[in-house]
């Protein structure tokens, strides 16, 4: 008993349990998604995260310690951003085309988003720092988490409101889309890289298709960005 | 594939440098990216190897999210207290996003040529 002990302290502390633990909730909720015919209401990432952090409260384990080891997996976002230059290459003379109203679309969603956030939480009565970790929340983690820390709020919350409101973006978005009647992949895409970042971006590879998936890495790069100058800006000048 | 994983973590380490000489607010894999993209402008095409790497990576991205999200645990009291004003927002604020946005660019675009 005592040399399983042993194993288990050894374990819990090496980079392999927290990778092993990701891998198969990620396995496991993707399988569950598949069986539930692929609903955004049971979103791989989100399931994988409960899975984890339930297992996480159970062997109590610290967020730290299994950061520890996740982050090798954490650490592919960046590489991943950059191959998004790839499809969007693919799609370059569409961009081209596109442009300007891509541009105008892009402020005007950014500006939308943050008002629209930052209105509800003052009317529904949040707390300061609420509001302020979840105004950056359509902006892609990496970034919303050095724009929360630069306007006041809460990064590591910021970055998890980032991921439900990219889940959130994959529920709601087919329903609009087919509301407003757009059918244009590359509209589709934009949309839903400016309102759901990365999540909007993988479910448009596997769920609409190369070109509205490029489109929205275009427009999650966009967001980003642009987010960067205008938030902290937006912020300043409504002075919350 | 191995040049390739190789090409993207050098954009990205230049981007690196770069945002930190210039104190950009931009993260660098960002910079990165654009770097990757002026780059294949000027090359013409996407090498097989960048192309093999960057599919690779980018049909795993939803799992690249996890660990990030695990630090909800983390804020329990907070999101415990606020949490309507939270899910409201969340949901409310996304769809009004989605909506103009989606608005916004099909008007603009149906000026243009070819329209699907």
């Amino acid at each position: 008993m005592n040399e399983l002990q042993d194993i288990w302290v050894y374990l819990s502390a090496s980079p392999l349990l927290s990778l092993l633990v990701t891998l198969a909730a990620f396995i496991l909720s993707s399988w569950i998604n598949k069986r539930a015919g692929g609903t955004p209401f049971l979103h791989p990432v989100i399931v994988a995260i409960a899975f984890v952090i339930s297992f996480l409260l159970l062997a109590d384990i610290e967020y730290q310690d299994y950061f520890e080891g996740a982050q090798f997996i954490h650490f592919l976002l960046g590489p991943a951003t950059v191959a998004l230059a790839v499809p969007l290459f693919d799609h370059l003379e569409r961009v081209r085309q596109m442009l300007v109203p891509l541009l105008v679309a892009c402020v005007t969603g950014i500006v939308t988003a943050a008002l629209s956030t930052i209105g509800l939480v003052l009317l529904l009565g949040g707390s300061r720092e609420t509001l302020l970790s979840l105004t950056p929340k359509s902006v892609t983690s990496p970034i919303a988490m050095g724009i929360a820390e630069k306007i006041g709020g809460y990064a590591s919350l910021t970055a998890g409101l980032v991921l439900i409101t990219g889940a959130i973006g994959c529920v709601l978005a087919p329903w609009i889309f087919q509301r407003l009647r757009i059918q244009d992949q590359s509209i589709q895409g934009f949309t839903m890289g400016l309102a759901a970042h990365g999540f909007g971006t993988a479910y448009c590879f596997s769920s609409i298709g190369a070109m509205a998936g490029a489109f929205a890495g275009l427009a999650m790069g966009l967001t980003g960005m642009l987010s960067a100058f205008i938030l902290p800006l937006l912020v300043k000048i409504l002075g919350i | 594939m191995l040049i390739g994983l190789l090409v993207l973590l050098a954009c990205q380490l230049l981007g690196e440098l770069i945002g930190r000489a210039l104190a950009l607010p931009v993260p660098s894999p960002v910079l990165g990216m654009l770097l990757l993209l002026i780059a294949l402008i000027f090359y013409g095409k996407v090498p097989d190897g960048v192309r093999q790497a960057s599919e690779g990576i980018l049909s795993y991205l939803a799992l690249l999210f996890v660990p990030a999200g695990v630090g909800l645990m983390v804020h329990y009291p907070l999101i415990a207290a606020d949490w309507w004003v939270i899910a409201i927002a969340l949901v409310v604020s996304t769809g009004i996003t989605l909506a103009v946005t989606a608005w916004v660019l099909n008007k603009l675009h149906q000026g243009g040529a070819n329209h699907e």
